[in-house]
């Protein structure tokens, strides 16, 4: 009587089927998030990005310079995105992170190269995410000792000397120690806020229907709104205590440099916050239960973490996953938060990826409220 | 009478969930100070019709006042005067009792707060507990706590939704006791229950089956209008008895109480012949007046046949 029963084992089995077929929503999401995992693991993500927006900047219009500029580009790490009119120009590219790489080809290249003088090229690279250079630099050192093999024939091949006939420099701004903490770090901000806040407030509102006193609550003058902000505001302050929390250990255990305003960081984060709860006050008008709700916005943190660049490069991955992760409000944020610890990016530097950001609040918000009145009666 | 003396004033009121019509154009007047009893089996739309007049629902169709606020358009006033007691207990577990009525005290806007939430403690007994968790009450004193809440606001009407589900019979009679002490002093009651003494205690009722209203007015109205007459017979052998009685001529219902039966049917001359053709020696038959009870399942029975 007491021993093991496979019949009452079976009982509860059948029963925990049943419950699941019941779950639409969680049955959805079993399927569903493996598929996801499998096309960003599987496609979207390379550690070994290529294809990385470059800059060139040439003082020397020569063959010579052509010639490298053209195995750059066959190297496949490096597309010509831009061709920069002066140092000040390249240098705004960088900061803004439109371009990865800035390659600096000097005025006498030419001249220098064929006096066997090793004339200097100058690569200047955004180093704030060590993972998204670091390939394409070491791909360079060897680009080094080959570029010229056609070009210097014959009684020019003394030229290659042992350590080749150009010398590359590399400046890695931003982070030239490559530390990978400075980029991980700051990044982190946007990963820690994007799963409290949704996962909390979509639980939030969620326990409310499911406990039963939502219909309390609706049952007395308070307005949707004022319970839609109420809701809301508490857990502003924990995401700025979370801020500052890793402010601090950014700070003081791992020397993150903070070049730029933290002011504007925070009122940035303020938008990023709210732009999560109103993604979060969505799913809690999506989910039936708090289960489904955890789901939801596990379906969300997932590609916020893998496809927004903060685990990989975002530009080392093909276009689809790039268009999906810019759709994401933490890639937006990802970025402004490096740029403004890493480059010292002002309010104007950060315009580019703030608009995406107040669009996405916009849309989350509008979304949000619209489903929760209807969800009144 | 003027429409000023009703606190509850509809008609037609009709609420459709899909192709199912759970409230069908019901229409209900409720005289201030009032208790008014609302019954009906699982099911037949007594949560819903409520949940409309305190402006938790649009009613589909139908129009009505309620404290003299229109049903359909001045929700927000209703909701100011009304005390809704929700059918599950509805407070926050995670909150003590007095957390909750704080809550509860700050969201009507209620002044001198403190004072209020101390009195309603108070009066409800609740005071010794006040730091106890909600979660951790048994259902009595959820039920207190509940009762208390709802009654913070000082609200002109009070729609429970059974109130007293699981409560024990000293803990119902304490609550029906402050019932009719609130509306003494002039509160309107509707009060939704399935248990028959508790309807006697109401001052009208109203049976409600299949989202119709089938019958209302005060107890001895219900009961007459119900038409009913009951047998009542004891001895032994009743269950081959009972089965010998049912489906004879008149006999509409037979049930069990202990050690008696009850036979009752609207047509008194088919019944009492069933009732002399089977008489004999062994059993003793009385005749009793109908019981809400048998008049409610006879009314349920009636409507089966008519709209189910
Ligand atoms: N939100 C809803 N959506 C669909 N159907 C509903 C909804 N709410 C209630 N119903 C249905 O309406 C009918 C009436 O329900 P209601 O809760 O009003 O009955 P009730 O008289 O309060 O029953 P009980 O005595 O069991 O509390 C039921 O059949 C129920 O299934
Ligand atoms: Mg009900």
């Amino acid at each position: 009587m007491n021993g093991l029963s496979f019949h009452r084992l079976w009982a509860v089995v059948l029963k925990e089927f049943i419950q699941m077929k019941r779950d639409r929503v969680t049955f959805g999401m079993m399927v569903g998030i493996p598929l996801m995992q499998l096309m960003m693991f599987g496609f979207a993500i390379n550690s070994d990005p290529r294809h990385l927006p470059t800059a060139v900047h040439l003082a020397d219009t020569g063959p010579f310079a052509r010639t490298l500029v053209q195995a750059l580009r066959t190297s496949d790490y490096f597309q010509i995105v831009h061709e920069a009119e002066s140092e000040a120009d390249t240098q705004r590219l960088l900061q803004l992170g439109e371009v990865q790489f800035v390659i600096n080809i000097p005025v006498d290249f030419t001249r220098r190269l064929l006096r066997g003088e090793r004339p200097t090229v100058l690569i200047e690279a955004d180093a704030s995410d060590p993972a998204a250079t670091g390939p394409a630099l070491n791909a360079v050192a060897q680009l080094a000792d080959t570029v010229f093999n056609r070009d210097l024939p014959g009684p020019l091949a003394p030229l290659q000397a042992q350590n080749g006939p150009v010398d590359f420099r590399i400046h890695a701004h931003y982070n030239p120690e490559n530390i990978t903490q400075y980029n991980v770090v700051p990044g982190l901000m946007g990963v820690v806020l994007t799963m409290t806040m949704v996962v909390i407030t979509a639980l939030a509102i969620t326990r409310e229907r499911e406990r039963g006193t939502m219909e309390n609550l609706l049952a007395t003058p308070v307005r949707p709104f004022e319970v839609m902000v109420g809701k809301i505001l508490p857990y502003i302050v924990v995401g700025y205590i979370q801020v500052s929390l890793i402010l601090v250990a950014a700070r003081f255990i791992f020397h993150v440099p903070m070049l730029g305003s933290l002011p504007l960081l925070y009122a940035v984060a303020l938008l990023f916050i709210a732009a999560n709860l109103a993604v979060g006050i969505t799913f809690s008008t999506l989910a039936k239960n708090q289960l489904q709700a955890v789901q939801m916005a596990f379906f969300f943190f997932l590609p916020s973490i893998l496809l927004s660049g903060f685990m990989f490069p975002f530009r080392g991955m093909p276009e689809w996953a790039q268009a999906v992760g810019s759709c994401l409000p933490n890639t937006h944020f990802l970025r402004i938060v490096r740029g403004i610890l890493l480059k010292g990016n002002g309010p104007t530097e950060i315009i580019p990826e703030l608009w995406p950001l107040l669009l996405f609040l916009g849309v989350a918000m509008t979304i949000g409220v619209k489903r929760y009145r209807q969800t009144l009666d | 009478m003027s429409a000023s003396d009703f606190a509850i004033d509809v008609t037609g009121i009709t609420k459709r969930f899909g192709d199912k019509t759970v409230v069908d154009a019901i229409a209900l007047r409720v005289r201030r100070g009032e208790i008014y009893g609302f019954l009906g089996p699982n099911g037949s739309g007594k949560t819903t019709f409520i949940r409309m007049l305190c402006g938790l629902l649009t009613p589909d169709a139908g129009s009505g006042t309620c404290l003299g606020y229109d049903v359909r358009t001045q929700q927000a006033d209703i909701k100011r005067n009304v005390g809704y007691m929700t059918q599950k207990f509805s407070y926050y577990e995670d909150l003590s009792i007095r957390e909750n009525l704080d809550f509860v005290a700050r969201i009507y806007q209620i002044p001198d707060r403190r004072a209020a939430v101390q009195r309603s403690l108070e009066r409800l007994g609740l005071a010794k507990r006040s730091h106890q968790l909600a979660g951790q009450l048994s259902g009595g004193w959820k039920q207190r706590l509940a009762l208390a809440a709802c009654l913070l606001h000082s609200p002109k009407l009070l729609l429970l939704d059974e109130p007293t589900a699981g409560v024990d019979p000293k803990a119902r009679r304490e609550f029906w006791e402050e019932i009719h002490q609130l509306a003494a002093e002039g509160l309107t009651v509707l009060i939704t229950t399935h248990y028959m003494d508790e309807a006697e205690r109401c001052h009208r009722l109203a049976y409600l089956a299949y989202g119709r209203l089938l019958a209302g007015g005060t107890l001895a109205e219900v009961l007459a209008a119900a038409k009913l007459f009951t047998w009542s017979v004891a001895g032994p052998e009743l269950r081959a008895l009972a089965a010998a009685l049912r489906g004879r001529p008149g006999v509409e219902q037979v049930t069990a109480f202990g050690n008696t039966l009850h036979v009752s049917g609207r047509d008194a001359a088919g019944l009492d012949a069933t009732v002399a053709a089977l008489r004999d020696s062994r059993h003793e038959w009385k005749r009793i007046p109908a019981g809400l009870e048998d008049v409610f399942i006879g009314l349920m029975d009636s409507a089966k046949d008519n709209f189910a």
